[in-house]
């Protein structure tokens, strides 16, 4: 053959270059769906165990208030009532996300719609240093300034769901102003030039066009900062109390999932029923946080079709 | 000249590397990871014996009771501190495992400076700690909602004052913390607070109990007139290294247990008058 057709049917070195390259981008992907299927399985595994061979049961970690792996009941399965823990998770999320919502929302619109410039040049450094405080200092903060003014406020100790709200929502609080930031922007401008040109006022510009048509990617923000509440261990953990009861008011002493993960595992050895028991508050963490992925796809679909 | 000088560099580099490796072959490590009250007690040792052998070094690590069981079960560590005897853990083999009693450590109750209790009786305390007393003013303090801190389930320094005070009553559920340090913290700035750590722990922004009228001395757990005490164990493998073993030896050495020990407020362990078995049961020696 000659050498020309022979250079022509080969191969070249930059498709051989790419197809290397793809292999690598390719390889690389598989690692990482690998890795999420292997903790996925992993802590299912792990997390089912207490209801299989140690013979808990599903309705008593939903419905009891008694934590207690290492002790049984009269019908010999372990105490397992998981119930304060998920009732002290939902609560200071739902009302981190309460308090910060408005405040978020309200910091988005100026920066956005109001003084734009400023809110360059102030609002969103402040915001973003916010983002990078470590949450051990955030629980600090916590322990030393808020605790005693909740414990002077409302009395009692201090410790609980309304301490642990408080401190997270500084936490969520630039989560959602920022990722509701880009929701505002991401409204077309002819929707504003719409709606001046038909006489609304500013306000009713915002309030009737632009926070509808960025419904969908608040809600996503505000989904993200649930998220971010329901999974911080740390911080809530330093001011809850870590009672496992049932929280009878909002300063009284109580818990999450998360602050009894990072409480007990130390003291429990693998394959216990101690143990176990906390594989399992970590799979429905790691459900949680699967719901709220999905919710916020969801969202984002249905933003798209608008 | 260049050459010349990267010649020179790879002959240090090599040099320092052999240097290295030569070192390594004598120098020698061993972990020891667990129980956070005996913690303090095993890094003063390693310190003082890394002094006397400078080629062995003493790792220290916490984490907890429960690590050190487990790790040391794992064969993952030399040896697994704990405040509480393996026979008390669920899910330790303890016939792989050898205990080495190192020294006793007692367990203080404490309280909120502003509670001006200063003595209890055993049965008093239980009844605080399973929520039959509920203010300061059923045992003569001030009109005070009762404010228990807890250690977190499975800490060492509970099992222990749970074995020793609540003996077998399930105690109220209240809140936990999961280190001595945080206890600490709260129980300074909670009022009606009342708490537990081990002596060791124990600073003077906190008020101690007496209980029974005896306060915590050497003496008196010696004698058992302190009835909250227990062993600090050191757990290693049957067959442990010639490092493990000179080191259990270095611990438990008249010196160390007469001067550091005692120092470090805790008790040595042939000073005890009386022995306890892993169920809590004290019998006179």
């Amino acid at each position: 053959m000659d050498p020309i057709a022979k250079s022509l049917k080969s191969t070249s070195v930059s498709a051989k270059i790419e197809r290397r390259g793809k292999l690598i981008t390719q390889l690389c992907t598989m690692v990482i769906v690998l890795l999420v299927i292997a903790i996925f399985a992993f802590i299912a595994s792990k997390g089912v165990a207490i209801f299989g061979q140690d013979h808990g049961s599903v309705l008593d970690f939903f419905t009891k208030t008694t934590w207690n792996p290492d002790k049984q009941d009269a019908y010999h399965r372990p105490l397992i009532g998981a119930l304060p823990m998920i009732v002290g998770s939902f609560a200071v999320t739902l009302l981190s996300v309460i308090v910060a919502t408005p405040f978020a929302l309200a910091a988005a619109i100026f920066m956005v719609e109001i003084s734009p410039k400023s809110g360059k040049k102030f609002l969103q450094p402040v915001i973003e240093l916010l983002v990078g405080i470590p949450s051990v200092v955030y629980g600090f903060i916590g322990l030393v300034v808020i605790v005693p003014s909740v414990q002077k406020i409302a009395g009692g100790s201090g410790f609980g769901i309304l301490a642990g709200s408080l401190v997270l929502f500084v936490m969520i609080l630039p989560t959602i102003t920022s990722m509701s930031v880009d929701a505002l922007k991401a409204v077309p401008r002819y929707y504003r030039e719409a709606s001046l040109a038909l006489g609304a006022t500013r306000w009713q510009t915002t309030y009737k066009v632009v926070l509808r048509a960025g419904a969908p990617g608040i809600m996503t923000a505000v989904i993200f900062g649930m998220s971010r509440a329901f999974g911080e261990a740390l911080a809530v953990q330093m001011v809850i109390g870590n009672a496992i009861l049932m929280p009878t008011n909002l300063a009284s002493p109580a818990t999450t999932l998360t602050s009894i993960l990072t409480m007990n595992v130390g003291n429990t050895i693998m394959g216990t029923t101690a143990n176990n028991a906390l594989w399992t508050l970590a799979l429905l963490l790691l459900l949680m946080s699967l719901i709220f992925n999905i919710i916020i796809k969801y969202l984002a679909k249905r933003g798209e079709l608008k | 000249m260049k050459k010349y000088r990267c010649g020179l560099f790879i002959v240090l580099a090599v040099l320092c590397l052999t240097a290295c490796s030569h070192t390594q072959a004598k120098e020698q490590t061993i972990t020891a990871v667990g129980s956070s009250a005996l913690q303090p007690l095993v890094e003063a040792a390693g310190e003082k014996y890394n002094h006397v052998n400078p080629a062995s070094f003493i790792n220290v690590q916490g984490g907890g009771s429960g690590t050190g069981l487990s790790q040391i079960q794992q064969g993952a560590v030399a040896i697994g501190n704990s405040d509480v005897f393996a026979e008390q853990k669920k899910g330790i083999k303890t016939s792989k495992l050898v205990d080495h009693r190192v020294c006793v450590v007692p367990v203080v109750p404490v309280l909120n400076k502003d509670i001006k209790v200063k003595n209890l009786s055993l049965q008093q305390l239980q009844n605080i700690f399973v929520g039959k007393i509920t203010n300061w003013r059923q045992v003569g303090g001030p009109d005070l909602p009762i404010a228990i801190i807890n250690r977190a389930q499975g800490s060492g320094t509970r099992m222990i004052f749970e074995q020793q005070v609540l003996q077998g009553h399930t105690g109220i559920k209240s809140p936990e913390q999961d280190s001595s340090g945080m206890v600490r913290q709260i129980v300074k700035n909670t009022p009606g607070a009342i708490s537990y750590v081990a002596l060791p722990y124990l600073t003077d922004d906190l008020a101690a109990l007496k209980i029974n009228g005896h306060a915590v001395t050497a003496h008196n757990v010696q004698t058992n007139k302190w009835p909250i005490w227990s062993y600090e164990h050191m757990y290693t493998t049957k067959n442990p290294d010639h490092l493990t073993r000179d080191f259990m030896k270095f611990i438990l050495s008249d010196e160390f247990q007469q001067q550091d020990v005692k120092k470090m407020r805790y008790v040595p362990i042939r000073s005890m008058h009386y022995r306890q078995d892993y169920q809590g049961n004290k019998t006179k020696i």
